[in-house]
């Protein structure tokens, strides 16, 4: 007893060393970790308030970057409408009798802490749960994909970007139907990656990529970038570089979008994988 | 002595908004944000209460940690280089001119001022990326970034320390 005590006086600071250190690879790979609930992230009230006060400050500094990028998608929508209703008027016969039925609801949102240049990037925006936010929530604007919520206070709410390694989200080419993944290999912050597509799908170089409508957390058909080069080796596509429309390093307001039906279908693919 | 501790938290506070706000929106070429909140480490006085060092060494890689959202990177490697300072400041100066109570880092020598910061900078950053990436496959990354924000980080540090604090 006497010697374990005279250990521990001896190697005292050598095991608070440890202790803590040990601690800290616990909030390190916690953090990894995609489910859990996580302790250290900037959608605390402390670091979420002062991000939003310097915010105030340096947002006067991009509004005209953010008028146009309004502007643009102002034209974009209203092209969309134009389309729309000639459609109407030519097809009499077509009953649209889904007014009711809402699939996506939009919310908008300011980021307040952008990184783009880590290995694992994160966003902090300035919504939480008292705007009905929770975590597994897509994040987009008018150019494409941002990524996905993670953690969410009262106030706040982080958002794992798709420039993160944790981060893969089910995409598809515009032209055919082929699903693949998309990754970030931490090089550059304007190009990302597309793995796991099959063989036979057939890539140009500038042909379109867009979400897949396989998850449950974007709708389909969003556009995200342009294949900019890839390679074709041992009978499989080895690395998709994808160029991406949205500039990540220049993010203002951004768009969340809550799947209505979520609940719904997780539930339904839950009890069939469950009845196997 | 309260002087002391004002001075340190004053310190520990301003290097930690100076951090946050500021040098990690610098990307110089791109990438590069120097990590000077360090210096904190570099300065705290050698005293004989070691395990509060340690203590404040954590929290302050931990409050950097939960600004920047990667988890304990920061508290980890900011305890290992509090844990190795002496070692490494007993290697750098040798056993003739150390004396604990007296220390000083501006009254001694430039180069080993340089060397010591250095040193200490170059493992801090070293476990910082080599966590951040978290892959064998990615050790030329690491390296690389490792010493270019190495660079930046000390001569930042040594301007700071050769600007803000009293020559004895």
């Amino acid at each position: 007893m006497r010697q374990l005590i005279y250990f521990i006086r001896k190697f005292r600071y050598f095991l608070l060393l440890l202790l803590l250190e040990f601690l800290a690879l616990f909030f390190t790979v916690q953090h990894h970790s995609y489910h859990q609930s996580k302790f250290v992230n900037s959608a605390n009230s402390i670091t979420g308030g002062i991000y939003s006060r310097v915010n105030s400050i340096t947002e006067v500094f991009h509004l005209k970057t953010e008028n146009r990028l309004l502007v643009e998608e102002n034209i974009h929508l209203k092209n969309l409408f134009e389309q729309k209703e000639t459609l109407v008027f030519n097809d009499t016969t077509t009953v649209i009798d889904t007014s009711y039925f809402q699939k996506y609801q939009y919310s908008v949102a300011k980021v307040i802490n952008n990184n783009y240049t880590k290995r694992n990037n994160f966003l902090t925006i300035d919504k939480g749960t008292d705007l009905g936010l929770t975590s597994e929530l897509g994040v987009i604007n008018s150019n494409g994909i941002i990524g996905v919520i993670k953690n969410v206070s009262p106030h706040y709410a982080t958002v794992l970007s798709i420039l993160n390694s944790s981060s893969k989200i089910n995409v598809s080419l515009k032209n055919s139907r082929h699903f693949g993944t998309l990754t970030w290999d931490g090089k550059k912050y304007n190009t990302v990656q597309i793995i796991d597509i099959p063989r036979q799908a057939i890539i140009k170089v500038g042909d379109t990529i867009i979400t897949g409508g396989k998850s449950t957390i974007f709708p389909e058909g969003i556009k995200i970038g342009v294949v900019t080069d890839f390679k074709f080796e041992k009978n499989l596509y080895q690395q998709i570089n994808v160029l991406l429309f949205n500039d990540m390093s220049n993010l203002g307001y951004v768009q969340i979008i809550k799947n209505l039906q979520k609940t719904e279908q997780e539930t339904l693919e839950k009890l069939t994988t469950g009845n196997e | 002595m309260n002087n002391l501790i004002i001075a340190n938290s004053v310190r520990f506070i301003i290097l930690l908004f100076l951090q946050v706000l500021i040098l990690n929106h610098i990307l110089l070429f791109g990438y590069i944000n120097p990590m000077v909140y360090i210096v904190w480490v570099f300065l705290f006085p050698i005293k004989k209460n070691k395990s509060l060092f340690l203590i404040l060494s954590f929290l302050l890689g931990l409050s950097i940690d939960f600004f920047s959202d990667s988890g304990g990177i920061n508290a980890a490697a900011t305890l290992f280089i509090a844990f190795i300072r002496l070692p490494i400041l007993k290697a750098v100066l040798g056993k003739t001119d150390f004396d604990y109570l007296l220390f000083n880092l501006r009254s001694i020598s430039t180069s080993k001022t340089f060397t010591y910061i250095s040193s200490l900078t170059i493992i801090h950053h070293f476990i910082v990326f080599s966590l951040e990436y978290f892959s064998f496959n990615a050790i030329i990354n690491i390296i690389s970034t490792t010493l270019f924000t190495s660079l930046f980080t000390i001569t930042i540090s040594l301007l700071g320390i050769s600007l803000f604090t009293k020559k004895k």
